[in-house]
C-alpha cells in the first residue's frame, strides 16, 4: 500500500514509494509479455476514467492496465458531458461517485484540478495530467523506463528539452528524478525555460550542445505551435535549427545519448525521423512501460495487497 | 450581530477615547443624546442612560473603506448595499467607498443617483465612485461632473486597468476641475498575460499562469508621471510589489496630491498561501512575495502607504468552487479587517486606528471631527487586545470568500454606532 492516499503529483510524494512502484512496474510488465494478459488483481473494482482534455495515449494505456488488471471502467470525455449542458465539474463527479466507484483517474487542463477533486470525493485519485502542473504517471513510466536501459537512477544525468515552463511532463519528471537521485538539466529558448524553472532543482542551459554533452539521456518534449502564435518563439524552422534533435547534431557528442519522447511526437519539428527510429530511442518501450507502470499504480493505490492475500 | 436602534440616551462609560486628529488616547466617557454627541468629561453620571461599559475598550471614529465592491445593481447574488452595509459594521465601518464595476457599471450620474437614492435608510454611508470611462471600456470619459453633482467622491473604473495612456491622461486632466481623486487599477494587461497569481517560483511550482510585479509598478509609474503632469489628485489602489512602493515613495516626494491604499490580505500573506490552490486567495493584484509583503508594511510604517482599504470583494460560493485558473478574483474583507492589521502590523494601537479613520477621510475628503459635541454619531469601540478565531459567523457578507476563516485575529471591533444604528458585535451569536 502506498502513505498516500491519491497520486496528484511527485513534488510531495514519498521516494520510498515511489522506488516500490516502479519495482512493481517490473513485475507488471512480465505479465504483458505471456500470451494471457490479464489477472484478477483488481477483480471488482470499478475505475472512472475522467478526461476533461484531448488524450490519446495516456487514455488508451489507461484503460489497458485497468482491463489487464480486470478492474470495470467507464470512460467519460468531457464532449460527450453533461458539462456542456452546465453542469457543474462538482455535481459531474459527486453524481458519478454517487454510483459506487473505487478510483477516478483524471486528466483535466486546470493546474490543481486533481486536489480539487479530493475534496469533493472520497474515492482514490490518480491525476493523468492537470494542466500545466504535473502528469505523475507520466514520470513514473519515464523513470521506469530510464531503470530498464541502465539498470539505475541514481546519479543518472538527465536532459529535458523543450517548453518546460508549460510542461506538466517536465514538473514531474523533474521532482521524481531528483528523489531518485538523478541529476536534471533543462534546456529551451529562455521564453519556455524562464529563470524561475531553477527553483525546482535543476540546471539551465539555453545551449542545446551543452545539455548534449552532458546528459546520458534526453527527455524530448513535444514543442506546441499555438505557443508560437503567442509570440514565445519565432518559428518552427528558427525552434529546429536551435534546439531540434538530430542525428548530425548528437553525433558531434561521440557518445550514445538515450532518447525520449513522451509522444505525441512532431517529427521534423523538435525531433527527426532518424532519430526516433533510431536505436538509441526508447521511445516505444516507454509506451509499453506506461501499461506497466499504470497497472503498477493502480494495483498499489487500490489495494491490490489485500487482493494477493 | 445585533443591531437596533441608538438609545435616546447613551453613556459609554470608562473607556479611553481616540480621536485620530488629536493622536491621544484619553480616558473619558461620552453622552450620546438623539444620535448625536451630548457631552465628554470625566466620570460621567446620568441614570435615565442606557450604558455600554466600554473599560479596557477603546472609542474611536468609525472606520472608513475607501475600497469596496457591494455588487448591486447586477450581482445581488454576491452582495447588496443592505448585505454590504451589515459586513461593515460588523467590521466597525461607519463609510465605504462603493466601486463601479456593477452590472450595468456606475458610469452615469443617473447609475450614481440610483447608490445614493438605495442607500439612504442604509445604517452605513455608502459613496459611490464613479466610472472613469462609459462601460469601464477605456475609451470615453464619463459625465464626471454630473457624477460628482450625484454624490460620486472619486472615479475608478477599478477592476479594470485604463490601459491607454492617453485616457488616463485625459481622465486625469479633466478632473483637475474638480477636488476629487482618480483611481486606476494598476496592473499592465499585456505583462500581467493573464497570470492568476504571483510569478516566481510558485507559480512555476503550482503550473499556475504568472503576473509579474513590474505589471504593477510600471503603470503606476506611469500614472504618477500624469497626475503630476496635470496636478490632479490620484489616489493608487491595493498597491501589492515592492517596486510600486518605490516608486509611490519617490514621486510622492514631488507631488503631494498622491495617496495610496494596501489590502489588509496583502499584509498579511504571501504567495507561498496558494500552494493549495484555496481559490479565496485569487485576488487581483495578486498576493506577492514574502519581500512585497514585508515591503508593504514598511510603506505603512514609513508614510508611503497611507490608508489601508479592504477591496471588499464578494463571489458565491459556486464561484469560488471553481478550479484555481477558472475562479474570479477578489476576497471579501470588511469583517477581518481590524482583527487582522491590528495583529500583522507592529504599530500602537493609534497608529493602526489612523489607517482606517483619518487618513481614508482626508483621502475623500470627509468630515474629520466626529469627536465635537453636536456630531451626529458615527464612532467604532473595540478591544484591541482581544484574540479571537475569525470564523463563518462572524460573516454577515452575502459571500463567505474568506482565506482568514480559521485564523486568529488580535482585537476585535465589539460596538459600531452609525447612522442612528448600534451594532453590538459583543453577543456570542
Amino acid at each position: 500500500m502506498m502513505k498516500q492516499k491519491h497520486l496528484l503529483g511527485l513534488e510531495h510524494f514519498p521516494a520510498d514509494d515511489l522506488a516500490k512502484i516502479i519495482e512493481t512496474s517490473f513485475s507488471f510488465k512480465e505479465i504483458l509479455d505471456r500470451p494471457i494478459k490479464k489477472v484478477p488483481s483488481l477483480q471488482g473494482k470499478t475505475i472512472v476514467n475522467l478526461f476533461f482534455e484531448n488524450s490519446t495515449r495516456t487514455r488508451i494505456s489507461f484503460e489497458l492496465a485497468q482491463k489487464r488488471l480486470s478492474a470495470d471502467t467507464v470512460n467519460f470525455s468531457a464532449s460527450s458531458s453533461s458539462l456542456k449542458k452546465g453542469e457543474s465539474f462538482k455535481d459531474t463527479v459527486q453524481n458519478i461517485e454517487a454510483m459506487k466507484i473505487d478510483a477516478v483517474v483524471m486528466r483535466h487542463p486546470s493546474p490543481g484540478s486533481s486536489l480539487h477533486l479530493t475534496k469533493y470525493i472520497d474515492s482514490v485519485v490518480i491525476n493523468a495530467g492537470d494542466g500545466t502542473h504535473e502528469h505523475p504517471t507520466q514520470a513514473i513510466l519515464d523513470m521506469t523506463s530510464l531503470k530498464e536501459r541502465f539498470g539505475k537512477i541514481k546519479g543518472l544525468k538527465i536532459g529535458i528539452i523543450g517548453d518546460i515552463a508549460h510542461s506538466r511532463v517536465a514538473r514531474s519528471n523533474i521532482y521524481g528524478l531528483n528523489k531518485m537521485g538523478a541529476e536534471v538539466m533543462v534546456c529551451g529558448p529562455p521564453t519556455l525555460v524562464p529563470y524561475d524553472i531553477q527553483s525546482l532543482g535543476v540546471k539551465i542551459t539555453h545551449n542545446l550542445d551543452e545539455i548534449l554533452d552532458w546528459a546520458d539521456a534526453i527527455n524530448v518534449l513535444r514543442i506546441q505551435l499555438e505557443r508560437m502564435d503567442r509570440g514565445l518563439f519565432p518559428s518552427v524552422r528558427e525552434y529546429r535549427n536551435l534546439f531540434g534533435i538530430t542525428n548530425e547534431r548528437l553525433q558531434k557528442h561521440n557518445k550514445e545519448i538515450v532518447i525520449m519522447h513522451p509522444g505525441p511526437m512532431n517529427r521534423g519539428v523538435e525531433i527527426e525521423s532518424a532519430v526516433a527510429d533510431g536505436k538509441s530511442a526508447i521511445i516505444l518501450d516507454q509506451v509499453l512501460n506506461g501499461v506497466a507502470s499504470r497497472m503498477a499504480i493502480l494495483y498499489l493505490f487500490l489495494g491490490g495487497n489485500q487482493n494477493e492475500s | 450581530m445585533n443591531l437596533k436602534k441608538i438609545p435616546k440616551k447613551l453613556l459609554l462609560k470608562g473607556g479611553k477615547i481616540f480621536d485620530p486628529t488629536l493622536d491621544k488616547l484619553k480616558k473619558a466617557d461620552i453622552i450620546i443624546e438623539k444620535n448625536k454627541i451630548a457631552a465628554i468629561g470625566q466620570k460621567i453620571k446620568d441614570n435615565n442612560a442606557s450604558i455600554i461599559d466600554c473599560n479596557g475598550l477603546v472609542i474611536t471614529h468609525g472606520f472608513c473603506d475607501v475600497h469596496v465592491h457591494f455588487r448591486e445593481p447586477g450581482q445581488e447574488d454576491k452582495e447588496t448595499l443592505a448585505t454590504g452595509s451589515l459586513a461593515a459594521l460588523a467590521g466597525g465601518f461607519t463609510r465605504v467607498c462603493a466601486m463601479p464595476n456593477t452590472s450595468p457599471p456606475l458610469d452615469s450620474p443617473e447609475a450614481i443617483n440610483f447608490i445614493v437614492e438605495k442607500s439612504t435608510e442604509s445604517p452605513i454611508f455608502i459613496h459611490p465612485i464613479g466610472a472613469v470611462t462609459k462601460d469601464q471600456k477605456g475609451k470615453d470619459l464619463t459625465e464626471i461632473q454630473g457624477m460628482i453633482k450625484e454624490g460620486a467622491v472619486a472615479i475608478s473604473d477599478d477592476g479594470l486597468p485604463i490601459s491607454d495612456a492617453q485616457v488616463m491622461r485625459l481622465a486625469l486632466e479633466y478632473t483637475s476641475m474638480f477636488d476629487i481623486p482618480v483611481i486606476n487599477h494598476a496592473e499592465d494587461e499585456c505583462l500581467r498575460n493573464n497570470g492568476v497569481m504571483n510569478e516566481g517560483d510558485n507559480s512555476i511550482r503550482l503550473g499556475l499562469k504568472g503576473n509579474p510585479s513590474l505589471s504593477e509598478s510600471i503603470m503606476i509609474q506611469r500614472d504618477l508621471e500624469l497626475a503630476n503632469l496635470v496636478n490632479t489628485k490620484i489616489h493608487v489602489p491595493h498597491v501589492s510589489t515592492s517596486k510600486a512602493i518605490s516608486n509611490i515613495k519617490r514621486m510622492k516626494k514631488i507631488n503631494p496630491k498622491i495617496s495610496a491604499e494596501v489590502t489588509p490580505h496583502h499584509l498579511y500573506f504571501n504567495d507561498q498561501a496558494l500552494s493549495n490552490y484555496n481559490t479565496n486567495f485569487k485576488v487581483a493584484p495578486p498576493i506577492r512575495s514574502e519581500n512585497d509583503r514585508k515591503a508593504l508594511t514598511k510603506g505603512i510604517k514609513d508614510g508611503t502607504i497611507d490608508c489601508v482599504a479592504t477591496d471588499h470583494a464578494p463571489h458565491t460560493i459556486e464561484e469560488k468552487e471553481a478550479s484555481f485558473d477558472m475562479a474570479p478574483f477578489g476576497m471579501i474583507g470588511l469583517e477581518s479587517c481590524f482583527g487582522v492589521i491590528n495583529k500583522i502590523l507592529d504599530l500602537p494601537i493609534n497608529l493602526i486606528i489612523k489607517l482606517i479613520t483619518k487618513n481614508p477621510r482626508r483621502i475623500m475628503g470627509f468630515n474629520n471631527n466626529l469627536f465635537e459635541i453636536g456630531s451626529h454619531i458615527e464612532l467604532t469601540i473595540v478591544d484591541p487586545n482581544l484574540e479571537w478565531v475569525f470564523n463563518e459567523n462572524n460573516i454577515y457578507s452575502k459571500s463567505k470568500n474568506s482565506p482568514f476563516i480559521g485564523e486568529t485575529l488580535k482585537g476585535k471591533v465589539l460596538y459600531t454606532l452609525s447612522k442612528g444604528y448600534l451594532a453590538d458585535l459583543n453577543t456570542k451569536n
